[in-house]
């Protein structure tokens, strides 16, 4: 266990994690002393992007182990915190307390789903994948699949469905660091994404796995510290333990009581009273559509010309004339618009759910909609999590078989060490609002109000206004984007301008560190699996890895620009990247260790029938891809459709594999030698 | 029945034993939230805590648990090699 080199890189990283503690403190100083916020954004920004660039350089390499599979020699520990840096994605770091914060309970599916799915990698994947020892997830299947051609058919599925799962997430990871970029430091959101992609480039250009396991270390140490010290804060400010997973235990009482208060207070009621007084407004105008489209219109051009008349200032001219500039050009608009406002307000309307209640409803169908939908969102978060290849490939790195096994334990223990946190800095931030910026006066709103306010005009991440014209402060009149709950956490909890860079440097670093393992993972399956195996069998080993550095440039510049394009669609599908990797991979992986009788035929109809059924079903019930509400099964949500694609792949896999002959004795030898200890 | 097979069998059924702890700690702590919310642990609702980090950490523990089982069956699928 402790060999010279687990010492070395013990050392190593005990001297980085006191320098950067330096770094935090020189900067606090340098705050006192007038620093503007700019440059201690521009500082920590930069800082840490050198950072990664300088370890990808320390380690960069052409040998082909090192390059893929990081020379196979991480000690479980380390691989551990990587692997761990890997899977915290910008998701989980930015948007998750968030996501908790306004869900309250129907949140924690995520908590669950994705630490359970370790459980899975840990019992049925992980150790066996280090077992068989290749360089890829496809290289797997390709090896215990094989069937005709040497295995292409298979490893080209295997490749198509690692690419579909990886790009939509690298996607996503990408435009957060756009994001981050672009808030922190002033520059434009593109040029955000390639300062990022710039960092991501030189550290898995130049060392492939060996160089990304060692930034995802330091990454990981960074996420760490960025994500505890804001929460310890709160928990010192109002549970009175800097230990937030045990300090908000106390604290969900009180917040309970101050919710039965809020529910009944008049002027949260009145507030609801005026939001679905609108929405009742707009449901009127669209069941009187087309008449009441030109009415509006005529009503509107009525209002300049008024305003006009009355020779009104300059300020209600530019009103009136924005309000008939914005006003629907067609009916259709108009429906979707009006619908589309309708159902704001009525979401704004409806009212105050208790936090720790679990599947709140009107009645116990509802309720039990709700309790459904959790558990399959929970099982297709941890199926997905097993089929992930970028963490499944990290099987591979360690030295031994036994050290796979303590290393998923390692790498669930450093991702609990940030999640079981999360739930802990909702809590404490919901209960610091409801009981200090509830209630306060309008008047006097802390500037961290204001300033996250202004940050995006055309996307308020937050927007306060006194909808009931009293002055005070209503809960209601309060909305908060999931995205900004984190990156403001410091200035809520009144900590220095430090913290809230520190907070986007580990924001960065979530993102970076996955988005990185994701490349990686695109680039290694189509220059080993595709090109290495199938074009070009005889490809030195030099040319090997430069084939594979250039194709991750190529797939990093496609990725920042789809990014780029600011996608929405592909954001809200990386929730359904989970359920495809769940029901195209899983099946097949599983089976083939633990039942020799699967066969080539039976993977392939597996890894088609998941596939299909996955994606028929997200088409049919997204109304992002042109589905429909109402084409639900069960009243599943779209992005579940794993919970229909696992046990159709499954199901293939087992009865095509009964009715096509045995596989032959290659295979069984070496599913033999996989189930060998070593 | 060879020597293999024998390993192969403590270790399936161990995987089995595990995995249905997984499901049915998972299952349960979702299927009965409902009833379990009226009791309070160290001030948290019973069925919030076990959601938000009791489930965690059981599956921590099996992970642990598994790692440690398996490094003693495969010494003693070693030591049947001496034997």
């Amino acid at each position: 266990m402790r060999t010279p080199f687990f010492r070395k890189l013990q050392r190593y990283y005990t001297i980085f994690a006191s320098c950067f503690a330096m770094f935090l403190l020189a900067l606090a100083m340098l705050e006192k002393e007038g620093m503007p916020r700019l440059w201690i954004g521009y500082l920590f920004m930069f800082a840490t992007i050198i950072l990664y660039a300088a370890i990808g350089v320390i380690s960069r390499t052409s040998n082909v182990a090192e390059y893929y599979v990081a020379g196979r020699r991480v000690p479980s520990l380390f691989n551990g915190m990587a692997t761990a840096a890997d899977w915290i994605s910008a998701a989980s770091f930015i948007s998750l307390a968030g996501g908790l914060y306004l869900h309250g309970f129907d949140g924690l599916a995520y908590i669950m789903g994705w630490t359970g799915g370790y459980c899975l990698v840990a019992l049925l994947i992980g150790p066996y994948l280090r077992k068989f020892g290749q360089y890829t997830i496809p290289d797997f299947f390709a090896a215990r699949y094989g069937g005709g051609f040497n295995g292409r058919a298979v490893r080209l599925m295997a490749v198509g469905a690692t690419i579909v799962v990886s790009f939509t997430y690298v996607v996503a990871q990408i435009y957060a660091v756009g994001l981050i970029a672009s808030r922190f430091t002033g520059v434009d959101f593109s040029v955000g994404i390639f300062l990022g992609l710039a960092s991501i480039l030189v550290c898995s250009f130049l060392g492939g796995m060996r160089a990304i396991t060692w930034t995802q270390v330091a990454q990981y140490i960074i996420i760490l510290v960025a994500f505890l010290m804001p929460a310890m804060w709160l928990a010192v400010k109002h549970g009175g333990n800097p230990v937030p997973q045990v300090a908000y235990g106390k604290l969900l009482p009180k917040l309970s009581a101050r919710e039965t208060q809020l529910a009944q207070d008049e002027k949260e009621s009145e507030v609801r009273e005026v939001f679905l007084q609108r929405a009742e407004d707009f449901d009127v105008r669209l069941h009187g559509l087309p008449a009441s489209w030109d009415s509006g219109r005529l009503e509107a051009q009525h209002n300049l010309d008024m305003v006009k008349q009355r020779n009104g200032s300059l300020l209600e001219i530019r009103a009136a004339e924005r309000a008939l500039a914005d006003y629907p050009k067609t009916v259709e608009d108009a429906a979707a618009v009006w619908a589309a406002q309708r159902n704001y307000n009525l979401a704004r309307g409806r009212e105050l759910v208790k936090h720790a209640e679990p599947f709140p409803g009107a009645n116990r169908e509802q309720s039990d909609q709700k309790r459904n939908n959790f558990l399959a969102l929970v099982f297709c978060l941890m199926v997905g999590t097993a089929a992930l290849p970028h963490i499944l490939m990290r099987s591979y790195t360690t030295p031994s078989v036994q050290e796979t096994r303590v290393s998923v334990f390692w790498t669930l223990f450093f991702i609990l060490l940030v999640y079981l946190t999360i739930p802990a800095l909702a809590v404490l931030v919901k209960y610091d609002i409801y009981s200090s910026l509830v209630g306060s006066d309008f008047a006097h709103l802390p500037t961290w109000v204001s300033y996250w306010a202004n940050v995006d005009k055309a996307n308020p991440l937050l927007s306060i206004s006194d909808v009931n014209l009293d002055g005070i402060v209503q809960l209601a009149e309060i909305q908060i984007d999931s995205d900004v709950l984190v990156l403001a956490t410091p200035e809520i909890a009144g900590l220095p301008y430090v913290v809230s860079g520190l907070v986007a440097a580990g924001g960065l670093a979530a993102a970076l560190s996955t988005a990185d393992g994701l490349l990686l993972a695109i680039s290694n399956a189509l220059s080993h699996d595709v090109y290495y195996k199938l074009v070009d069998p005889q490809a030195s080993t030099q040319k090997r890895v430069t084939i594979s550095k250039l194709l991750l440039l190529a797939v990093a510049f496609i990725a920042a620009y789809a990014a780029s394009t600011k996608p929405g669609d592909i954001l809200s599908l990386v929730g359904a990247a989970f359920s495809l990797a769940a029901s195209t991979l899983f099946p097949a992986l599983v089976a083939g260790v633990f039942w020799q009788r699967a066969n080539h035929q039976g993977a392939m109809a597996a890894m088609v029938a998941g596939f299909f059924t996955c994606l028929y079903y997200m088409l049919h019930a997204n109304p992002v891809l042109g589905g429909s509400i109402s084409g639900q099964w069960f009243g599943i949500a779209a992005n579940s459709a794993g919970v229909f694609g696992v046990p159709a792949g499954l199901a293939a896999l087992v009865l095509v594999s009964l009715l096509t002959p045995a596989p032959d004795a290659r295979t069984l030898s070496l599913v033999r030698h996989i189930r060998t200890p070593e | 029945m060879d020597k293999l097979e024998r390993h192969w069998r403590r270790v399936s059924r161990m995987t089995g034993s595990l995995l249905a702890t997984w499901l049915l700690t998972t299952f349960c702590i979702i299927f009965f939230a409902r009833e379990l919310s009226g009791l309070t642990i160290f001030g948290w609702p019973l069925s919030f805590y076990l959601a938000a980090q009791g489930a965690s950490l059981i599956y921590l523990a099996i992970i642990g648990f598994y790692a440690w089982r398996m490094r003693r069956l495969e010494r003693l699928y070693r030591n049947e090699d001496a034997a």
